[in-house]
C-alpha cells in the first residue's frame, strides 16, 4: 500500500512537468503579438512596449519557462491582465463557486443515479428500468449546454419557478465567510438566503450532473444484476418481494466502488463542463473565469486556469485511486 | 413498505447533506485563510430589509475600479458612482457642466485654466477634497515616476496619453504644470491650447482618488476606490457583482436616493433579460434590439436607448490599388446598402451613417449628402475609373464583435452580396485579432472593417484619430492624408472657440466625403431596459451615468 | 459503463426473422468464428439497430443536403427573420432570415465529417504509438506512456480549449484538438492489448522464427487488437460531435456563417424567449446523433467483448 502510494506520487512528478511545459506554451505560441492582442484596437506603440516589457516577452524562452516554474511553486500564478490582480486571489472565490456547483451536481449524479439503477436491476424488465434506461441512454449523449438553455427557458422564462442566472438573489447579497454560500448562510444562520441558494444550485447542478448520474445509474444496474445472482440475494428474495429494503441496504454497499470510479472518471466531465454550465447561468466559477479570459484574450489567467483545474483533476484521481486500492486491496497495480 | 423505502430515501438524503456539510467545512479553512492574505474585504453590515437597493444587470464585469489604467467601459460604468471629476457631462449629451469644480476660468490663449472647488467636500474615507488631491492624481497619470504611478505593477494610463497627447517628458504632452493657487483653486498651464481641454476634465476617466486612499492601498487601489461620489465602494466579487452603499456625506443634499446599488454581471442577454422580467433586478443594459419590441410591449418594462457614440465602417486603404482611384471608393460607397445593415444587424436600432461622427456630437455636418444606395450610379463610377468588366478586392473582416459591429461576419456577407451585383468580387480574408490589428496598420489590406468609439465626446478624437494623415501607422488604417483636411483638424484642435471648432469640423467632414476614404456604415444606439418603478433614470452616450437621482417607487 | 441488453438479448434469440439471411451471409465472411458471432450479436440487438438508423438518417441527410431543400444554408432573407416552422420553412428560420432546416442538414454533414475525421486522426496516431510503445517496452514506452499521462491529465474538453486557445478558433483547428485529446485514449487501448498478446505463445514463436517485427505487428498484432479499437472508435465518434459542438458553442470551433449545430445554438441564444425554435433543432440534432454512435458503440462492445459475453 505504501508502495503504491508513493510510486503512484513519483509518477505524478513527469505529468506535472509536462502539463507547466503545455500551459506555458499557451501565451507563446498564440498568432501575433500577446501585447497587441491585449490593447486592442487604440493600442498606441509606445503601450505595446511597455507591455512587453512588463510581461517579460523578451528574455528567450527557457529563462522565461524557469521564471514561471519558480512563481509557480512560490503559489504565485501570475497576474490577470484585464484587471491587473493576482490570480491566486482571484481564483480562491471561483474554486469555491465551482466546488460548490460540482458538489451539488454530483450529490444530484449520485442520489438520482444510484436509486434509479438500484431499483432498475430490481425491477428488471419492468417499464420503470426500461424508461430508466432509455433517459440514462439520452442522458449520456445529452450536450449539456443545450440542456442548460432549455432548462432556462422551460423552468426560468417559461414558468419562472427558478432563477436563471448567479448564485444568489443580488438584491440580498450573502456576506461571504468561506464563500461556499450553502455553508455561509448556515453559519449566519440565515435559512432565507440558504433557500434562495439552493434554488440557485438547483438548474445548474440538474445540467452539469445529468451525464454522471446517467452513467452512474447504467454502472450501478449492471453491477446490480450481478449482484442479483448472489446466494444472498436469492435467499432475500425468495422469502418475497417485501425484502426490498434489505436489498437496497446490501446493494448500496455493492454500488460504492462502480460509484467511485465514476466520480473519478467524471471529475474531469464535471470540470470541463462547468466552463459551458457556468458561462450559461452566469456562474462566477473558475470555468467561466477561463471562458471570460479567452474572450479577453487574458493569457494569463487562461494559463493558469487551465492549469489548477488539470491539477485538482489529477489531484482528485490520486484520491480515488489512493481510495480504491483502500477500499478493494484484491486491486493490484 | 412504500412509507419505509421514502423513509429511508429521506435518511439517505440527510446522510448526504451532512457529508456535504463535513466535507465543505474542511475546505473552509482553506479558502478563509488566503482571504485574510487579499485583504480589504468589506464589511458591511448588509441588513438590507426594508433599504433601497438598486440592481444593475450588464453584460461584463469591470476590469478595474481604477478608472485613470483603465479604457474599460464596464469599469467607468461602476466608478461614476464612486469617483467625480473637476466636471461633469450633461445629464444626456456632452456638453460640459460643473463636477467639483463649481466654476472655471479661460485665458484668451487658451493656455491657462484655472478651476475653483467646491469647498468642504470630503472623500469616503474622511479627508479632505482640495487642490492638492487634485494635482496629486494628474501627476499620477502624467509622470511614471510618481510614487502612486505603480508602473512596475503594470499600470498604465493610456486614455491620460491618448487625451493630453502624451505623458510628463514628451514633446506633445500638453499640460506644462499644475498649480495650486490655494486649497480650493488651482491652475493649469498648457504648453498650446487643446480644444477639448474642458471636456477631458469631464471625462470619467480624469476623476480624483483620495491621495489618502492611493497611499493606504498601493497598486490595489484598483480593487479600492475612494472618491467623492455619490455612492461608497462596499465589495466586489469578481464576475459576480460589485455592491456600492450611500455616501452620506454625498455634497448634493438629498442625494443619493437609493440606499445601495448591485452592479450584477449576466453576460447573456436572454439570461439577463429574464432576471428583469422576474424582478431579479430593476435596470438592464445591452438588451438585444429583436427584444426591443417585447420590452415595449410588457408592462412594468420601460425601454431606453442611448444616444449613439460609436461609428461601424468599411475601410479603404486609399494607397492600395484599385482604391487609390477615388471614383472605385466613391462607386462601393453607392454599391452598400447601409439601411439594410442597419436594419439586420440592430433590428433598426441604428442609423445608418454619412459621416465618421455620430450626428449628436459638436460640429457633425448635416448638409453632407452621403452616398445613397445607387446600384446605377456605383456602376458608371466603375466605368469612369475603367473597371467596366468588375475586379476582385479583398475584405478584411474583424474576428471579435463590438457594440458599434455586433456580428461583422455577417456585415461582410451582405457587403459581399452588395458589391457583387456592381461586378466587384469581394473575397473575404479572416484573421486572428491581434495580426488583424497589426496587419492593417502596416496596410496589407484593401478593404478592411472597423469602428470607433467616442469617449470625451469631441470631434476630434473621431476624425483626427481616424482621418488625420499624421496618424497614418498608428491609428488612421486608410492611409488617407489630405493636407487641407489636416490643416482644418489641426486647427480645430488648438482653438478654443467652440463655435469655430465646430465650422472647421463641419468642413473637413465635407471633403472627407468628397474623398470617400471610408464607408461609414452605422451608428448603432444600445438599446436598455429597466422595470417601471425606477425613477430618474437617464442612459447618458458614454454609457457611464451617474445614479444619484435615480429613485425606486414603491 | 455500458448498459447490459443481454436479458433482452435473450428474448430475441428466441424469435428472430432474420437469421436464416444473416447465416447465409456470415458463410461468406471468410473469418474467424469470434467476428461471426459478434455479428449475430449485434443484428439482434434492437438497441444497436435503432443507433445505426439513426446515424444512416443523419448521414443520408448530409449527403444529400443540397437536394433536400431549395435554400442555400446562407440565404439571407432579412425579411423573413425569426418565422416561426411553416411549410416554408420546415423549422423556422433564424435571425438573418436563413432556413433552419437547411442549415441543420449542412450541418450533419459538417458534425459527421468532424467525427471522422477526428476519430481517424486519432486513431492513426493512437494506434501508431500505442503499438510502438507496447511493442518496442523500455525506454520508449516509458516516454510514449508518460505523454498519455500528461495529455490525459487535463479534462478533454478544457485541453481542447487550450489547443484551441493557441492555434486559433476555427472549426479545422477544432478537429485537430479533439483528434489530439482522443490520441491518448486509442494509444492506451492498443497498448495494453499489445502488451498483453505480446507475451502470447503465437507472438513468442513467430518471434522465434524470425518473423520482421512489421510483419508480426500487421499481421497477428493489429487485427487482434481490432475489437476494442472498433468499439473506442464508435464511442469516440459520439464524443467527437459532441466536443466540436461544445467548442462551437463557446465560440471556439467553427465560426459563422458555418451551420455547425454548437454554433448554430451560440449565435440563437439571444432568441431563446423571441424564437425557441431556432435553439431546438440544433441540440436535439446533436443528441440524437451522439446516442446513435452511443447504442451502436454499446451494442458493438457487447457483441465483440469476451468479457460481457455470456
Amino acid at each position: 500500500m505504501f508502495a503504491y502510494t508513493m510510486r503512484r506520487l513519483l509518477m505524478l512528478i513527469p505529468v506535472l512537468v509536462g502539463m507547466t511545459l503545455i500551459t506555458f506554451s499557451i501565451v507563446h505560441l498564440i498568432p501575433g503579438n500577446p501585447a497587441q492582442v491585449i490593447l486592442g484596437e487604440t493600442a498606441t506603440e509606445s503601450a505595446i512596449q511597455d507591455l512587453e516589457e512588463s510581461m517579460g516577452l523578451n528574455e528567450p524562452y527557457p529563462i522565461q519557462y524557469g521564471v514561471y516554474v519558480t512563481d509557480l511553486l512560490q503559489g504565485d500564478l501570475g497576474t490577470s491582465l484585464r484587471s491587473k490582480a493576482e490570480i491566486s486571489t482571484e481564483i480562491l472565490p471561483r474554486l469555491a463557486a465551482t466546488f460548490e456547483l460540482t458538489f451539488f451536481a454530483m450529490l444530484f449524479a449520485v442520489f438520482i443515479g444510484v436509486n434509479a439503477g438500484i431499483i432498475s436491476a430490481w425491477k428488471q424488465n419492468s417499464w420503470f428500468d426500461f424508461l430508466a434506461m432509455f433517459f440514462a441512454l439520452v442522458g449520456v449523449s445529452m450536450p449539456i449546454f443545450w440542456l442548460a438553455l432549455m432548462e432556462q427557458w422551460a423552468f426560468a422564462q417559461e414558468l419562472g419557478w427558478l432563477p436563471a442566472y448567479g448564485r444568489e438573489n443580488s438584491r440580498d447579497p450573502i456576506e461571504p465567510i468561506t464563500y461556499f454560500y450553502v455553508l455561509d448562510s448556515f453559519f449566519h444562520m440565515d435559512f432565507s438566503r440558504m433557500i434562495q441558494v439552493l434554488k440557485h444550485l438547483i438548474l445548474p447542478s440538474i445540467a452539469l450532473g445529468t451525464i454522471p448520474m446517467a452513467i452512474i445509474a447504467r454502472m450501478t444496474r449492471s453491477s446490480m444484476l450481478e449482484v442479483m445472482n448472489s446466494d444472498y440475494i436469492r435467499t432475500v428474495r425468495a422469502k418475497g418481494s417485501g425484502q426490498f429494503l434489505v436489498i437496497y441496504k446490501h446493494a448500496l454497499k455493492n454500488a460504492i466502488i462502480p460509484v467511485l470510479t465514476v466520480i473519478g472518471l467524471q471529475t474531469g466531465v464535471l470540470l470541463g463542463g462547468a466552463i459551458l454550465t457556468e458561462t450559461i447561468f452566469s456562474w462566477p466559477g473558475i470555468g467561466r473565469y477561463v471562458y471570460e479570459a479567452i474572450n479577453y484574450r487574458d493569457y494569463p489567467v487562461i494559463q493558469s486556469g487551465i492549469l489548477v483545474i488539470a491539477f485538482l483533476f489529477v489531484m482528485i484521481n490520486l484520491i480515488v485511486d489512493l481510495l480504491y486500492s483502500y477500499i478493494d486491496p484484491r486491486i493490484k497495480y | 413498505m412504500k412509507f419505509r423505502f421514502w423513509a429511508l430515501m429521506v435518511l439517505l438524503l440527510a446522510f448526504m447533506l451532512l457529508f456535504a456539510a463535513c466535507s465543505g467545512g474542511e475546505d473552509t479553512g482553506a479558502t478563509d485563510e488566503s482571504d485574510g492574505d487579499s485583504g480589504g474585504e468589506a464589511e458591511t453590515e448588509s441588513g438590507s430589509d426594508g433599504e433601497d437597493v438598486l440592481v444593475f444587470a450588464r453584460g461584463g464585469d469591470s476590469e478595474s475600479l481604477d478608472p485613470g489604467s483603465t479604457t474599460d467601459g464596464e469599469s467607468s460604468r461602476v466608478t461614476k458612482q464612486v469617483l467625480e471629476s473637476l466636471l461633469d457631462f450633461d445629464k444626456e449629451s456632452f456638453d460640459v457642466v460643473p463636477g467639483l469644480a463649481h466654476d472655471w476660468d479661460v485665458s484668451d490663449d487658451g493656455l491657462n485654466y484655472t478651476f475653483y472647488l467646491e469647498e468642504g467636500v470630503t472623500f469616503h474615507d474622511g479627508t479632505d477634497f482640495n487642490a492638492e488631491a487634485v494635482k496629486t492624481n494628474f501627476e499620477r497619470w502624467s509622470d511614471p515616476e510618481h510614487e502612486y504611478a505603480f508602473t512596475d505593477e503594470g499600470y498604465v494610463y493610456s486614455m491620460y496619453g491618448t487625451m493630453f497627447g502624451g505623458y510628463k517628458g514628451d514633446e506633445s504632452h500638453v499640460i506644462e504644470e499644475i498649480n495650486v493657487v490655494n486649497d480650493h483653486e488651482i491652475e493649469f498651464i498648457l504648453k498650446q491650447p487643446l480644444g477639448y481641454f474642458l471636456q477631458n476634465m469631464a471625462m470619467t476617466y480624469f476623476p480624483i482618488t483620495s491621495p489618502a486612499a492611493l497611499e493606504e492601498y498601493g497598486p490595489e487601489i484598483n480593487e479600492n476606490p475612494v472618491g467623492t461620489g455619490p455612492f461608497k465602494f462596499e465589495s466586489w466579487s469578481k464576475d459576480d457583482s460589485i455592491v456600492l452603499s450611500k455616501f452620506e456625506d454625498y455634497r448634493i443634499d438629498d442625494q443619493p436616493k437609493v440606499d445601495s446599488v448591485v452592479f450584477e454581471v449576466i453576460p447573456d442577454n436572454a439570461a439577463r433579460l429574464i432576471a428583469l422580467q422576474s424582478g431579479e433586478v430593476d435596470i438592464m443594459d445591452g438588451l438585444n434590439p429583436d427584444d426591443a419590441a417585447t420590452v415595449d410591449a410588457e408592462q412594468g418594462l420601460d425601454l431606453f436607448t442611448r444616444d449613439e457614440n460609436n461609428v461601424g465602417y468599411v475601410g479603404l486603404n486609399t494607397q492600395k490599388e484599385p482604391l487609390d482611384q477615388v471614383e472605385v471608393r466613391r462607386a462601393i460607397n453607392h454599391a452598400i446598402d447601409r439601411q439594410a445593415i442597419a436594419d439586420a444587424m440592430y433590428a433598426g436600432y441604428a442609423n445608418s451613417a454619412k459621416n465618421p461622427l455620430p450626428p449628436s456630437y459638436m460640429g457633425y455636418n448635416d448638409e453632407v449628402e452621403g452616398y445613397e444606395y445607387d446600384l446605377e450610379r456605383a456602376q458608371e463610377l466603375l466605368a469612369e475609373a475603367g473597371y467596366e468588366d468588375g475586379l476582385e478586392i479583398e475584405l478584411w473582416t474583424m474576428p471579435v464583435a463590438r457594440p458599434y459591429m455586433p456580428d461583422p461576419e455577417t456585415v461582410a456577407e451582405i457587403i459581399q452580396n452588395n458589391l457583387a451585383e456592381v461586378g466587384i468580387e469581394v473575397s473575404i480574408v479572416r484573421e486572428e485579432w491581434a495580426p488583424y490589428l497589426e496587419k492593417t496598420l502596416e496596410g496589407e489590406q484593401q478593404m478592411f472593417m472597423l469602428g470607433w468609439s467616442g469617449t470625451n465626446g469631441d470631434p476630434d478624437y473621431f476624425l483626427s484619430s481616424l482621418l488625420h494623415g499624421d496618424n497614418v501607422g498608428s491609428s488612421n488604417r486608410t492611409f488617407y492624408e489630405n493636407d487641407e483636411v489636416d490643416e482644418l483638424l489641426d486647427q480645430a484642435k488648438v482653438s478654443i472657440d467652440q463655435d469655430k471648432r465646430a465650422e472647421l469640423y463641419q468642413e473637413a467632414q465635407a471633403l472627407i466625403s468628397e474623398d470617400s476614404p471610408m464607408v461609414t456604415l452605422v451608428h448603432s444606439t444600445p438599446v436598455l431596459a429597466a422595470a417601471s418603478y425606477v425613477n430618474n433614470y437617464v442612459p447618458h452616450p458614454s454609457t457611464s451615468e451617474s445614479l444619484a437621482e435615480v429613485e425606486l417607487e414603491n | 459503463m455500458s448498459i447490459e441488453e443481454k436479458d433482452k438479448q435473450t428474448e430475441e434469440n428466441v424469435t428472430n426473422p432474420a437469421k436464416a439471411d444473416q447465416q447465409a451471409e456470415m458463410e461468406e465472411i471468410p473469418e474467424t468464428s469470434p467476428w461471426k458471432d459478434a455479428f449475430r450479436q449485434l443484428r439482434k440487438n434492437r438497441f444497436a439497430l435503432a443507433g445505426l438508423i439513426i446515424i444512416v438518417i443523419f448521414l443520408l441527410i448530409g449527403l444529400f443536403s443540397p437536394w433536400l431543400t431549395s435554400y442555400g444554408y446562407d440565404d439571407q432573407v432579412l425579411a423573413n427573420r425569426l418565422q416561426p416552422p411553416s411549410a416554408e420553412h420546415w423549422l423556422g428560420t433564424d435571425d438573418v432570415g436563413r432556413d433552419i432546416f437547411t442549415r441543420i442538414a449542412y450541418g450533419a454533414r459538417i458534425s459527421l465529417q468532424v467525427g471522422f475525421f477526428a476519430v481517424v486522426g486519432a486513431l492513426v496516431f493512437g494506434t501508431i504509438l500505442g503499438i510502438v510503445a507496447g511493442y518496442f517496452g523500455r525506454w520508449v514506452d516509458m516516454l510514449i506512456s508518460r505523454i498519455f499521462d500528461i495529455l490525459l491529465a487535463f479534462p478533454s474538453i478544457l485541453l481542447a480549449i487550450a489547443i484551441v486557445a493557441i492555434i486559433g478558433a476555427s472549426l479545422q483547428n477544432a478537429l485537430i484538438a479533439i483528434a489530439i485529446i482522443n490520441i491518448p485514449i486509442f494509444g492506451r487501448l492498443v497498448r495494453s492489448k499489445v502488451i498483453s498478446l505480446r507475451e502470447e505463445e503465437y507472438i513468442m514463436a513467430a518471434k522465434a522464427q524470425g518473423m520482421k517485427n512489421g510483419r508480426i505487428i500487421l499481421h497477428h498484432i493489429l487485427p487482434n487488437s481490432l475489437a476494442p479499437i472498433i468499439v473506442q472508435a464508435t464511442l469516440g465518434f459520439g464524443t467527437a460531435i459532441l466536443d466540436a459542438a461544445a467548442l462551437g458553442f463557446l465560440g471556439l470551433g467553427a465560426q459563422p456563417p458555418t451551420p455547425e449545430w454548437g454554433e448554430m445554438l451560440a449565435s440563437s441564444r439571444d432568441f431563446i424567449q423571441l424564437a425557441p425554435w431556432t435553439l431546438i433543432a440544433p441540440g436535439l440534432c446533436i443528441m440524437l446523433v451522439v446516442l446513435g454512435f452511443n447504442l451502436i458503440g454499446d451494442g458493438l462492445r457487447d457483441a465483440l467483448d469476451p468479457k460481457m459475453k455470456h
